[in-house]
């Protein structure tokens, strides 16, 4: 018998559900003045005290934003967004200047963080996981700082990375999403506030599992964070993001860029579980989640893994993305997406095969409840000069009721006729019957939802860290409640 | 006191009346036999019986084990020890026959205080309980009634009724589909469950399957009643002339 993760017991949070991170930190915010122009942007790269080629970089991006036109490709529909009508710099006003230690954390901040399950002081903070926690637009944290620099990894907020190690910066930032790529990638190259940086040196492998947590506070504020990580020829890194956002009836932009590089023999797993807050039972309020993750195998034999499970966020518009140029390199996707009530995603991957034997493999499950919509939109592209390149391709949908729906729009680019391209599909829905006949085996309506979708869910959630998947079970649970009966 | 009082029990399906006053006694230790044609309300018995949702409950009362039957949730239901086997079991996507086992049977568990099974225990019973329906052990670990053949279905319907143990079985139309080797398992898997503290109510067309599974008592349902009960020796008769001389004495009262 294969061994199977425990059923978790998902009532107790169901009874008392609802979005359970949607409290407010009482802490005064140092704000930019609202709107966008090249000030705002010049206000940041101030206050982060950045070196020259920083602030150019950014008003390049911004003044090629401004020649943008909002994309409407994405299966998802939304209001038009007023880009001058918000903040785009909010800082707890305390940790301007980040506190040189854990101790020195503005108390309230410390409880929040604590109250979301991350606890940043010394005493306890949590074993084996390194921890950046970013609010609104600073990082207010790192953990395990010191025993990492040890290994030569540097594992830090990206304003130090831009002002400690810039050349790094330099040569990496852009290389993978440049701020051409897209509508929110230029928007984001432009006002990126903080995120997390993380350099793994030859042959290390990393021995935490490095983690940022992101959380927005401040009201009427885009969250725009970027993130680089790049794997050293020989090395290992398993990287985590969690996120979570106070209930608010506005809708905030959270516009992200994540870029991974993976040199020669290196691997990379990057996993998400994505809990912004997804507006109430109406629709109104939530996140909107546009996101650009990309990696890049630049090496031979390198590996980049993507894991995500989506389940909050109004509308989540992302697609972490693989680019195969070093010969065998490998690029994976699980994902799981959940939409329930008015939620919207439209989520999946690019798989760009280059390099010779490549391999790639995509799993994607979405599940759809209330009257949300879910699509899949994968590429997978293989080019002329990719022999022998092999991808798998698997999409499932679960549906739950009849007024929500799924969709799944797979693309296909074959260039290279020694290619192996396969895709597979299911839907499946748990119907009144299934209810009715699990009732009838005592198991009760809400156990046998969460039943369904764990095993729906286990071949993604079996890729995350131990922790975080009982902890993205119980999520699953969770969003899952009042979508029946 | 009865396991199971149905009296004077008259439901309706989207406004017709599908049974008419139908009433019964189920003692531990007993097997019963409800025949009767085609539409007669056999299946709708079943359902009431459980609770599902698509009946109206005109007039009349249910006992089960001394509680009104009404007053519970489908769920609690089967808790408490009520079980029906399904005349068309319901394939479930993604949950390993053994894991929705295992729920179920600590759903249970914790409705009557006791302890979870941990996972030992629970393979081994899980185990011991398929050999009674000559499962293999792979039959475990696919989704629950996916791809199953009819046979398969129906014996996976009992190895989950012995997985159970409940006090009332009822084994709608469990005979079915199934060829004569699929026959005689599930009827033994039902002989080797019996004892003198629980009963079954067998739903069935046929006389075929009380040679393997014999009853105590057997009523004819027909036109929403039970019109005719006897012993073991009525499915004999029934086998051998049919409904209709049941009809006919029916409506001869009738007129």
């Amino acid at each position: 018998m294969n061994m199977q993760k425990e059923p978790i017991n998902i009532v107790d949070e169901l009874t008392q559900s609802d979005y359970k991170y949607g409290f407010v930190t009482d802490i005064e915010h140092e704000l930019a003045p609202k709107g966008l122009n090249e000030d705002t942007i010049r206000f940041i790269s101030a206050k982060k005290h950045e070196p020259e080629f920083m602030l150019e970089w950014r008003l390049k991006a911004f003044r090629f934003w401004q020649q943008m036109k909002e994309p409407k490709w994405a299966n998802v529909k939304f209001p038009p967004i007023d880009y001058q009508d918000a903040y785009y710099y909010a800082a707890p006003k305390q940790s301007a200047n980040k506190p040189k230690s854990l101790d020195e954390i503005d108390p309230e901040i410390r409880r929040t963080f604590e109250k979301l399950g991350i606890p940043l002081t010394e005493q306890q903070r949590l074993a084996g996981i390194a921890v950046d926690a970013v609010m609104d637009s600073v990082s207010v944290a790192t953990t395990f700082k010191e025993k990492l620099s040890e290994l030569g990894i540097i594992f830090c907020s990206m304003s130090e990375a831009i002002r400690e190690h810039p050349d790094l910066v330099k040569k990496y930032i852009g290389s993978v999403v440049p701020y051409t790529d897209n509508y929110f990638a230029a928007l984001n190259s432009a006002v990126f506030s903080d995120g997390s940086f993380c350099y793994i040196p030859k042959g290390v492998k990393c021995p935490l599992e490095l983690s940022t947590y992101f959380r927005i506070n401040a009201s009427e504020t885009g969250q725009f964070e970027r993130t680089l990580i790049i794997a050293d020829e020989g090395s290992y890194v398993s990287y985590l993001e969690g996120c979570t956002a106070p209930i608010r009836d506005e809708n905030q932009l959270h516009a992200a860029v994540v870029e991974l590089i993976a040199h020669k023999d290196a691997e990379i797993k990057y996993s998400t579980v994505q809990n912004w807050y997804p507006g109430d039972k109406e629709g109104k309020g939530g996140i909107y989640n546009f996101v650009t993750k990309r990696g890049i195998c630049e090496g031979n034999n390198s590996k980049i893994s993507w894991t995500q499970v989506e389940t909050g966020s109004a509308i989540t518009w992302k697609y972490p993305s693989c680019i195969l140029k070093g010969d065998n390199s490998i690029g994976e996707f699980y994902s799981v997406a959940l939409t329930n009530n008015y939620q919207q995603a439209d989520t999946g991957t690019k798989m760009i095969h280059l390099g010779q034997n490549t391999k790639s493999r995509i799993v994607s499950k979405g599940i759809s409840a209330g009257k949300s919509q879910n699509s899949y939109r994968g590429l997978v592209s293989v080019g002329k000069k990719a022999m022998n390149a092999r991808n798998y391709s698997q999409c499932d949908s679960l549906l739950l009721g009849d007024k929500c729906g799924a969709h799944t729009f797979p693309y296909i680019e074959v260039k290279n006729n020694t290619a192996t391209v396969e895709h597979e599909a299911t839907t499946s829905k748990i119907s009144e019957d299934i209810l009715f006949y699990c009732n009838q085996r005592g198991i009760s309506t809400e156990d046998a939802i969460g039943l369904i979708v764990n095993g729906f869910s286990r071949e993604v959630l079996n890729q995350l860290p131990m922790e975080f998947a009982v902890e993205a079970q119980r999520l699953l649970a969770i969003s899952l409640e009042g979508s029946v009966g | 006191m009865s396991l199971l009082k149905i009296d004077n029990l008259k439901v309706n399906i989207n406004g017709k009346e599908i049974l008419k006053g139908l009433s019964l006694e189920v003692n531990r230790g007993e097997i019963h036999a409800i025949m009767g044609p085609n539409g007669s309300g056999k299946s709708t018995l079943a359902g009431v019986l459980a609770g599902k949702e698509d009946y109206e409950i005109v007039e009349g009362t249910i006992e089960f084990d001394g509680r009104n039957i009404f007053e519970m949730s489908p769920e609690d239901r089967a808790r408490e020890g009520l079980f029906l086997a399904f005349q068309y079991p319901i394939e479930i996507p993604c949950v390993s026959n053994a894991s929705f086992m295992k729920t179920a049977v600590n759903e249970i568990r914790k409705y009557r205080n006791q302890e979870p099974l941990d996972a030992m225990d629970f393979l081994r019973i899980m185990k011991e309980k398929a050999k009674l329906v000559e499962m293999d052990q792979s039959f475990l670990n696919r989704s629950v009634n996916q791809g199953f053949s009819g046979g398969e279905k129906k014996r996976n319907e009992i190895f989950q009724l012995a997985m159970l143990e409940p006090k009332l079985a009822i084994l709608d139309e469990t005979d079915s589909g199934l060829d004569i080797d699929a026959l005689k398992i599930v009827s033994n898997g039902v002989n080797k469950v019996r004892n003198t503290e629980n009963a079954f109510v067998v739903i069935t067309h046929y006389q075929r399957l009380l040679n393997y599974i014999v009853p105590d008592f057997v009523h004819v349902l027909f036109d929403g009643k039970l019109v005719v009960s006897g012993g073991k020796e009525l499915a004999f008769e029934l086998e051998e002339r049919g409904y209709d001389w049941i009809k006919k004495q029916y409506n001869s009262v009738l007129v």
